[in-house]
């Protein structure tokens, strides 16, 4: 890769010159660590329940482990566990985990809420799941499934036939109460989950006080399809790839797969061949220019209501995408195309007409692009709406484990295609594309620079395929009928996916299942930034705010 | 006076003529116009008239779930464009639609929201489920919070089967459907057993007694029993 990396490494706890000293960190947090276990991706430090703000606070404070990408919740036959994946912005090959037992009759742990804000969500979601009670969380009731729900379904003793009853209430003013006394009146209005704004089924309860948003609480879940369920039921080899395609559905498919074939590849020990891993690079990166380009689309019609214009613009190039990926996989949006240890099939033949469907779409996208740029962002009416808009700061996207286009166009330097290098893209030339008003128009803005990226690595990847000798044309590695991965090995591993970090976390039973398959989908993390963004707001901005988060509701409720 | 020799000119034409110009306008010579003849009038059944009215001018409800739903995008977007079959008008509110597609898998959680959409829309309205999950729950049937198939919840005239059924499936779908609508043959909107049960209705087992302290007896509620949906 060309990019040097302009920062410094600060002198924090652990950090020596090829990654961490686990040992300087286990003598920073002292008696709160209990013991150690070793995963596949980092060492993990056995923390007592009552102890997990300490601990991570001094991680977060002394060595800088600012980014807590996912909270992993799981029941064991003898205690619950919660695992909190660290890592640093600055440098994500650095992570540790923080495990958290505790005992299956009180199943209680402190919670890591006030040193990560955005432990509030991936707690609630565990204690929806799994059952795990959080102390001192502030708003700790279910997330994803409905509050009456009897049971916590990833618990092992869950009866999955029992009938379950869903009420239909509308909704009181949840803050009613703050403002009445002030003499100021406030409005409940319910955006969702059935609203051409909102993206999908997603319910936004907002108070407003006169035309101002003061305040908003996104309410999620209506798209929650157990997905992690559906996972830990398929075996490895083949039966969990097609689910990956359904999180983060706006064509962002191969992305999606990568990460769990980068994941089940690293747990079992698998290689893949040079040429699968370009095919991969380059067929992930028409995958994020399909979902950037639905993005635009859609954040158009959100901010100045163009059903017509830009909305068939964006199609009419998301076809041209959609076809050349149809042409590679066979299938259109979800494409089931990686397979552990390569891809399923080479490319079409013949591969001269391939590629010069590929080289006529990349030759037409500048001009694309200028299109857009006249039609959207030097228009006088979006700059009105969008600049200054919705701002998110680094230091808040950070508290909120915000990644991907959200993170970046807030300042904060993230690519996991960068800084954790995987596939085909440390070798090829590109940038990683930040800006830092972290408003509405930058995260706009970062996303059309990042289709240009895209399209650079797209024809760096076509220049290799198309010299790539016939003989060498290995598409798979030698990967074994059944895959059983060690006993109890644990691994997290994530990928840059067209919204950000998405992480797959494994736990192996030896069996040819995963016993804990546990989804970090960027979209749950950086909706989680919404209210900062909004409230003090109007209306509109809200909208335009949420449209700018780029969420996908398949994969924010998984 | 000048206006009776007007009246009596050669020249004098009906509205008709003022109207076209010198004979009747290229686009009026169509197919249908040679049909009728002479005559402007056509006789039918006034049933007929109302259905081959709906099949050709459907409003469509902005309604997406899931995966499918980008896959509606597309169908309703450049290439495929669903307008050309009169069924593209997207409406964003439930009052002004009459066809529901539904898009994508249905959950516990969203299940009574789909059915007061639904509920909403005016009558005669019909539903197309678009996809496997909601014919069936799709792949995701197994799960623990997903409803096995829109037809659990609202009645369904058209199952466009896929996952996610390309544009050309849904297109062929809602033609299918405009063609039922034409013929007069539709699902019957079924008030039971879709409807929304009172919690207080509910038979009293274990759950509707555990939670019988906790849930106003007026609540609206659904009751999913996996046990016995198919």
């Amino acid at each position: 890769m060309s990019l040097e990396r302009p920062r410094d490494r600060s002198q924090t706890v652990g950090v020596t010159d090829d990654g961490l000293d686990y040992d300087a960190l286990a003598d920073l947090l002292g008696d709160t660590v209990v013991s150690r276990e070793t995963h596949r991706n980092a060492e993990a430090f056995v923390v007592r329940p009552d102890e997990v703000q300490d601990a991570l606070f001094a991680l977060r404070d002394e060595a800088g482990f600012d980014h807590c990408s996912n909270v992993t919740a799981q029941e064991y036959e003898d205690r619950f566990e919660s695992i909190y994946h660290l890592k640093k912005y600055e440098d994500p090959t650095q992570e540790v985990s923080v495990v958290v037992p505790t005992s299956r009759e009180n199943p209680v742990s402190q919670s890591a809420e006030p040193v990560y804000r955005t432990a509030d969500w991936h707690e609630r979601e565990a204690y929806d799941l799994v059952g795990i009670e959080y102390d001192d969380h502030p708003d700790l009731r279910r997330i994803l499934l409905p509050e009456t729900w009897q049971g916590h379904p990833m618990g092992l003793d869950y009866n999955q036939d029992k009938p379950q009853v869903v009420t239909l209430e509308s909704h009181a003013n949840p803050i009613a109460d703050d403002h009445k006394e002030d003499g100021s009146d406030t409005m409940f209005l319910n955006i969702g989950p059935h609203h051409p704004a909102t993206h999908g089924v997603l319910h936004v309860e907002t108070v407003l006080s006169g035309e101002q948003v003061a305040h908003v609480d996104p309410d999620i879940g209506y798209l929650h399809r157990c997905e992690e369920q559906m996972a830990q039921n398929g075996k490895y080899r083949h039966e969990i790839m097609p689910y990956p395609d359904r999180w983060d559905y706006v064509s962002a498919g191969i992305l999606n797969e990568w990460a769990y074939a980068r994941t089940a590849e690293d747990l079992a020990g698998l290689d893949v061949p040079e040429y699968a891993q370009v095919i991969r690079t380059m067929s992930a990166e028409f995958c994020r220019i399909a979902a950037h380009m639905l993005a635009l689309g859609t954040f158009a019609l959100d901010v100045y209501g163009e059903f017509t214009a830009t909305f068939m613009y964006t199609f009419r190039d998301r076809e041209v995408v959609e076809d050349i990926l149809e042409d590679l996989t066979g299938q259109r949006l979800m494409f089931n195309y990686m397979r552990l240890g390569g891809v399923a099939w080479d490319l079409p033949e013949p591969r001269e007409d391939f590629f010069e469907k590929i080289r006529d779409f990349l030759d037409g996208l500048p001009e694309k692009l200028d299109e857009y740029h006249d039609l959207i962002t030097s228009n006088e009416i979006f700059q009105l709406r969008c600049v200054d808009t919705g701002v998110l700061d680094a230091e808040t996207a950070k508290q909120y484990g915000a990644t991907g286009p959200v993170a970046r166009a807030s300042g904060v330097d993230y690519d996991l295609r960068r800084d954790d290098p995987y596939g085909y893209y440390d070798e090829l030339d590109w940038d990683v594309i930040t800006a830092e008003e972290g408003d509405n128009y930058a995260r706009v803005l970062c996303r059309m620079q990042e289709v240009e990226q895209s399209a650079r690595i797209i024809e760096q990847c076509v220049d290799l395929l198309e010299d790539w000798p016939e003989d060498d044309r290995e598409i798979q590695s030698n990967v074994p009928r059944t895959l059983r991965p060690d006993e109890d090995a644990e691994i997290y591993r994530a990928v840059e996916g067209a919204k950000g970090e998405l992480g797959i976390y494994i736990r192996s039973d030896g069996t040819d299942k995963p016993a804990r398959f546990k989804i970090r989908s960027p979209c749950f993390s950086n909706l989680q930034t919404l209210p900062e963004m909004a409230e003090g707001e109007y209306i509109p901005d809200l909208i335009a705010s949420l449209a700018s988060l780029d969420i996908v509701l398949g994969e924010v409720d998984r | 006076m000048s206006s009776d020799s007007q009246l009596t000119n050669a020249d004098a034409q009906t509205t008709q003529e003022a109207r076209m110009g010198g004979g009747t306008d290229n686009r009026f010579n169509s197919k249908l116009r040679e049909a009728f003849g002479s005559s402007p009038f056509v006789l039918t059944k006034f049933d007929s008239f109302m259905n081959w009215v709906r099949s050709s001018s459907m409003f469509m409800l902005q309604f997406g779930i899931a995966c499918c739903s980008i896959e509606m995008m597309h169908t309703y977007a450049v290439k495929h464009d669903l307008d050309r079959f009169g069924a593209g008008v997207p409406r964003a509110s439930p009052r002004q639609a009459d066809v529901i597609i539904v898009p994508g898998t249905i959950v516990s959680k969203f299940g009574p929201r789909m059915k007061r959409v639904y509920d909403q829309m005016p009558e005669p309205k019909f539903v197309v489920s678009m996809g496997s999950c909601t014919i069936s729950g799709g792949p995701f049937q197994q799960g623990y919070n997903v409803v096995k198939g829109a037809e659990e919840i609202i009645p369904v005239d058209i199952h466009v089967p896929g996952c996610p059924p390309r544009p050309e499936a849904l297109v062929y779908g809602v033609a299918k459907l405009q063609e039922r609508i034409g013929e007069g043959e539709t699902a019957p909107v079924t008030v039971k057993p879709y409807e929304l049960e009172e919690f207080g209705d509910l038979e009293r087992d274990e759950l509707v007694t555990k939670l019988a302290d906790d849930i106003d007896e007026d609540t609206l509620v659904m009751r999913y029993n996996w046990n016995d949906s198919p």
